[in-house]
Formats: C-alpha cells, sequence, structure tokens
C-alpha cells in the first residue's frame, strides 16, 4: 500500500484544515448541506435516462443519444457513479474510487498538485469524497473525439465532493469535456470539486468545462496543473446560467521547458450572482508561455475576473487579457490582471477594458439594417466568440453552440 | 429620390449645417465638395438618422416620405446606404456578419463568397470587421457591405481618401456597380450622394451635379468636374469669397 503513514498524514493535515477559511470570496458553511446519498443504480445505457435529465446534460454539452463522437463517458450523479465508459483503445475513463483500487500507483497523485490543506473546501473533500473521475490517456495514445465527463447534482440540499484525475502519459492527446450541472428547479446545493491535471512531456490536453447550476448553488472547484516539458494544457471554461456563489482559481504550473498553457474563461453572470474566478500560471521553465483570455459580461450579477502570471525563467511569454462588458444598470466587473516577473528579458504583458456596448458599434450596425436590439445582440455574441487555438474543429463548433445557446436564455 | 427642405443639422446643441436645400432623382449622382469642417459628413449622418445629429429644421423626404422621425435602421430598409470614412472596429464581429446582416433574409455563404471576391475581400471576410484593416481595405469593406445592401441611395463619405492609386480603380469599379454606372441612363435608379477631396473618384462616376459647401452653406452647384477645376487651381478660398 502506497505509504500507510502518508495517507494518515494526509487525512491528518485534511482535519486539520477543516476550518481554514478560502482567502477569497464568502466562507459557505458546509454544516448547511447533506454529505451523504443513496448509492444510485449504474445505467449500462444512459440514454434511458430521463429526458428533462438528458437536456440538462446536453446544455452543458454532455450528449448521451449518440456518442459516436466521444471517446468515452462519465457520469457522476450525487455520490454515484451511474456510468463509465472508455470507446478508445489506450484511453482509460472510469470513476477515482474505482482507480484507486485498480491502480496503487495512483494515490502518489492525489493531493500533489492540489494541497490538501489550501482550504477547508479542499480538506472536506479529502475527508468526505464522494467519488469524481479519473481520466487518462496512455503513452501515445491520442484521443480522436473528446471524452466527456457530467458531474450532476440530482438530489437537493447535497453537497457533492468529487476528487478528479486527469493525466496525460508522454506524447498522448486527450480533450475531455465535462459539463456540471444540477436537475431541473432551484433546490440548493454545493459543489465542491478538485482536480489534479498531470500533463506529461510532449502530451497535450484541452478541458471544456461549462458550468449551468442554479440560483442556489455554491461552487468551490480547487484545480491545479502541472505541465511537464512540451506539454500544453488548454482549458475553455463557461459559465452563462445564474449561481449562488461560485469562486475558484485554477492554478497551472510550468515545470518543464517551453511548457505552454491557455485559459479561455467566458462567464455572465446574471442579477442575484457572484462569480470571483481566476486564472493563474507559474512559468517557471525556460521557453514557457501562457495566455489568459477572460471575456466577463453582467447583466446584473457581480463578476471578479482575476488573473495571474508569474515568469521566473528565461524567454517565458505571459499575456493575460481580460475584457467585460456591463449589460444594464446593474452589475459589477471587476478586473484583477497580475503581473509578476522576477528576471530580465521576461516578455508579460497584460490588458483589460470593463465597459459598455460602444454607441458608435451599434450604430454601425444599425446603419447595415440591423435593429438596436439586434446589433446588440450581435456585438455580444462576438464579445463571446473566442477564437480557441489549438482546440478540435468539431470541439470548437460543439463550444461555440453551447455558449449561443446559453447567451440566447442569458441575454 | 431625396428631397432636403431647409435642413439644418446641430450636434451638441452647435448647429453645422444650415438651411439646406436640394434634391436628388433617381439614377443621378450629386457630388459635395467643400474644406475639412464644413459639415459634409454631418449632413451625411444626419440624412442616414445618426442619433447624435439632431436635425433642427426642415425636412427629409425619401421616396416621397418624410424620415426625418426615422432610425437609423428604418432607413437603411428603407433603402438608405453609408460607407463610413473611419468606421469603428467590432471586435469579435466578423467581416461576414456584417455582409450578412447587409444582404438580409436571402443570405447565403454562396452570395457573400461572391461579393467578397468581387471586392477582393475574400481574405478579409473571417476577420474581425475593420480590424486591422489597411486604408484601402476599409474602403473597400465598406463599398462591399453597401454592394449586399443595395441601397436605393448610397452616401459616400469619402471613398478614395487614403486609398493608393492602384486600388482606387477597383473602388471605382465598385462604386460604379453600386451606382449602376453599366446602367443606360434612363435605366439607373440609384442614386448617390458622394464627399470627395481629391475628386478622384469623378473619373468612375457619372456625376452631373456638385456642390461646395462651406461653414454649412451650400455656396455654389455646378458640373462637379468644373467646380474640381476651380479648386484645384484656386482652393476653397475661391469658394469663401461666394459666401460674402
Amino acid at each position: 500500500m502506497p505509504g500507510i503513514e502518508s495517507a494518515k498524514t494526509t487525512r491528518d493535515r485534511a482535519k486539520a484544515a477543516l476550518s481554514k477559511r478560502a482567502p477569497l470570496s464568502e466562507d459557505i458553511n458546509l454544516d448547511k448541506y447533506a454529505h451523504s446519498s443513496d448509492e444510485l443504480p449504474y445505467q449500462d445505457d444512459p440514454s434511458q435516462l430521463p429526458i428533462e435529465t438528458k437536456q440538462q446534460m446536453i446544455d452543458v454539452g454532455v450528449t448521451l443519444d449518440n456518442n459516436s463522437q466521444r471517446s468515452g463517458t462519465i457520469i457522476q450523479m450525487d455520490h454515484s457513479i451511474i456510468h463509465s465508459l472508455a470507446t478508445q483503445e489506450g484511453i482509460e475513463v472510469m470513476g477515482t474510487n474505482q482507480a484507486l483500487d485498480k491502480y496503487d500507483w495512483l494515490s502518489d497523485y492525489c493531493w500533489k498538485a492540489v494541497a490538501v490543506d489550501t482550504d477547508k473546501y479542499t480538506a472536506h473533500v479529502e475527508l468526505n469524497q464522494s467519488n469524481g473521475y479519473f481520466i487518462r490517456a496512455l503513452p501515445g495514445h491520442k484521443t480522436v473525439y473528446p471524452v466527456q465527463a457530467c458531474l450532476y447534482l440530482a438530489r437537493g440540499n447535497l453537497a457533492q465532493n468529487v476528487h478528479n484525475i486527469i493525466i496525460a502519459e508522454e506524447g498522448s492527446e486527450l480533450h475531455i469535456i465535462t459539463g456540471c450541472t444540477t436537475a431541473p428547479g432551484n433546490e440548493p446545493g454545493l459543489h465542491l470539486g478538485v482536480s489534479e491535471f498531470y500533463i506529461k512531456r510532449g502530451a497535450k490536453v484541452s478541458f471544456t468545462m461549462i458550468h449551468n447550476w442554479t440560483q442556489e448553488t455554491g461552487v468551490r472547484p480547487r484545480t491545479s496543473i502541472i505541465v511537464e516539458e512540451y506539454g500544453m494544457f488548454l482549458s475553455n471554461y463557461v459559465i452563462m446560467k445564474p449561481v449562488q456563489s461560485l469562486q475558484t482559481s485554477p492554478l497551472a504550473r510550468c515545470v518543464g521547458d517551453n511548457a505552454v498553457v491557455r485559459f479561455n474563461n467566458i462567464l455572465v453572470a446574471p442579477r442575484g450572482s457572484t462569480m470571483d474566478l481566476g486564472s493563474r500560471v507559474i512559468l517557471d521553465v525556460k521557453g514557457a508561455k501562457t495566455e489568459i483570455i477572460s471575456r466577463a459580461i453582467t447583466t446584473g450579477g457581480d463578476i471578479i475576473a482575476r488573473g495571474y502570471i508569474e515568469g521566473n525563467a528565461p524567454e517565458v511569454k505571459g499575456h493575460l487579457e481580460c475584457r467585460g462588458l456591463i449589460l444594464g444598470e446593474e452589475g459589477v466587473i471587476h478586473a484583477i490582471p497580475e503581473l509578476k516577473g522576477s528576471l530580465a528579458g521576461i516578455d508579460l504583458s497584460h490588458e483589460a477594458a470593463v465597459g459598455k456596448i460602444a454607441e458608435e458599434e451599434v450604430e454601425y450596425l444599425m446603419m447595415r439594417g440591423l435593429t438596436r436590439d439586434e446589433a446588440t445582440a450581435t456585438i455580444v455574441r462576438g464579445f463571446l466568440r473566442v477564437d480557441i487555438e489549438g482546440l478540435p474543429p468539431q470541439l470548437n463548433l460543439e463550444l461555440q453552440r453551447a455558449i449561443e445557446s446559453s447567451q440566447e436564455d442569458a441575454m | 429620390m431625396l428631397e432636403i427642405n431647409h435642413l439644418s443639422v446641430a450636434v451638441e446643441d452647435k448647429e453645422i449645417v444650415h438651411d439646406l436645400s436640394f434634391s436628388i432623382k433617381p439614377g443621378e449622382t450629386h457630388v459635395l465638395f467643400g474644406p475639412n469642417g464644413s459639415g459634409k459628413t454631418t449632413l451625411l449622418m444626419a440624412l442616414m438618422g445618426a442619433p447624435r445629429y439632431h436635425i433642427t429644421k426642415g425636412s427629409i423626404i425619401f421616396k416621397g416620405k418624410d424620415i426625418v422621425e426615422l432610425s437609423m435602421d428604418e432607413r437603411a430598409r428603407l433603402g438608405i446606404g453609408m460607407s463610413l470614412q473611419r468606421p469603428p472596429v467590432v471586435r469579435g464581429v466578423k467581416t461576414r456578419d456584417m455582409v450578412a446582416a447587409c444582404i438580409g433574409e436571402e443570405t447565403s455563404e454562396e452570395t457573400i463568397a461572391r461579393i467578397a471576391e468581387e471586392a477582393k475581400m475574400g481574405d478579409l471576410i473571417d476577420r474581425d470587421i475593420n480590424y486591422g484593416f489597411s486604408g484601402g481595405e476599409i474602403k473597400r469593406s465598406e463599398l462591399m457591405q453597401l454592394i449586399a445592401q443595395q441601397p436605393d441611395l448610397a452616401l459616400l463619405d469619402e471613398p478614395e481618401s487614403g486609398v493608393d492609386l492602384v486600388n482606387i480603380a477597383l473602388i471605382g469599379e465598385l462604386i460604379n456597380e453600386l451606382l449602376q454606372k453599366e446602367y443606360h441612363i434612363k435605366d439607373r435608379t440609384r442614386s448617390g450622394l458622394v464627399i470627395t477631396h481629391t475628386g478622384h473618384i469623378l473619373e468612375y462616376v457619372n456625376a452631373r451635379t456638385g456642390y461646395v459647401m462651406i461653414n454649412g452653406t451650400i455656396v455654389c452647384e455646378a458640373d462637379p468636374h468644373e467646380i474640381l477645376g476651380v479648386i484645384k487651381e484656386k482652393g476653397y478660398e475661391e469658394c469663401r469669397k461666394c459666401l460674402e
């Protein structure tokens, strides 16, 4: 067994951190939520799930009726893995608990990227873990189609405490779509998700995550990514529906020369929603590169869009771009771009802009025959259109489609 | 087509255009000369219906209807189109989206491709509109959009400024198409009002009426080639004398 002592230490550290408040955003009272749930039956054929459940999943990019364009599927409902299947050789998809049983070495990856005592939420996940997903591409294997993962909160008032581990072995390529959502309605719920990514030498991972919560859901993901030499990590995060309170700030560390990290964040905060989203990248090795792009829109909610790039090695390059659009009379966007450099010759830059739609642009489109509303919608659609480098065309199309359909509801 | 009666236009409470009257018949193209700041662009923007430009007096009759109260999009749908001298960059909105908007419901990929090819804009059709465009590309893009829109009245604000001599022939061809130069005179239905500084565009458009605008007033109406000759020879100072 991989170190009873180390496991004990991990749990001890978690226990010690159980009341450690996170430095950012409001403190969530974990005692308000249930932490256990009934085991739900496994579904051999997830297309048999109720239509309304499937629709919720479709809205976050998870399709169950036709999986011909997926390399694997995993669905966790509440605390149960109700379906998991890898359909491509060299790709592994299963619940984290099952993976830990299967692979002794996997415990070495647990809490290596994310510290278990980061805050009370990570501690809580360790002590009350309710599965999560394990996705791995074996060396040299490349997904033809993305693997899809869905974390679904079905029961009201439940805390979902998942621990996800994603490993792209040397020279592999893995594309993942993750959709996190709830049952229809507006039940309170809490989603705590720890995700640890290990991108080995020359491997490439694209991770597209769509969140679709409710006005009563608290969300505290804790994510960290370790990227080795010539590895590449591309994250696309989309949240366009209400959420009570979201706070997350994924941290990517480039530990091998010429590693590349890109974050694209698309946020729309309706009235009553609070979103505090950051992306952090540490460039500690020669030639590492990063780009963080955020597009934030408030239609009445509050957004803090953070970005942090730190450069500590020769020939590193980083750019941070945050653009915010205020639609309507209420809502706040607070852009906090930060750069830290400790070496001459590094190239770090940022640009941030927050404001309303320029009247001149609206008029330009109206001059071409669009009504004011049509012109505004076209500009907003364009604002949210991020050209994502490195994403397969089909996946890019799916992402844009998801953004557009969410936009129609959100505006 | 267009009848302007005693039109005065103000921007931020300052009257720029004073008591202007003229008319353009179907198939005619008129040319507007004038030094910088004389109110030419203000007049075109007011005809297009841009909200900053307030009509303080007079009427604009287009196709027999007073359009003073209509919004820009309503005027566009009624058949007025305008190419801007310095259009804004709209990030995320592709040139293709703009052409599609101009074509309206009948839009198709084939039509967009054909129009883009004509304007030699094929390489730029998937770029954000006006983003990083050169002076010539901006003019071609504006005319391409108008060709897609097919307005009955085209308002062109210095379509040739900042365009090199190679590109100006292409700009001329696009304006010809827009204003049906290849049609027999009596068959032309589209009209134009063109602002020019250099007069280069006169080689390409069929215009028999020209105006000189000074300080928001039309001081002269004559053959545009003749006007251009005077301006080239004596400058606008000569025109200012007509104000006195």
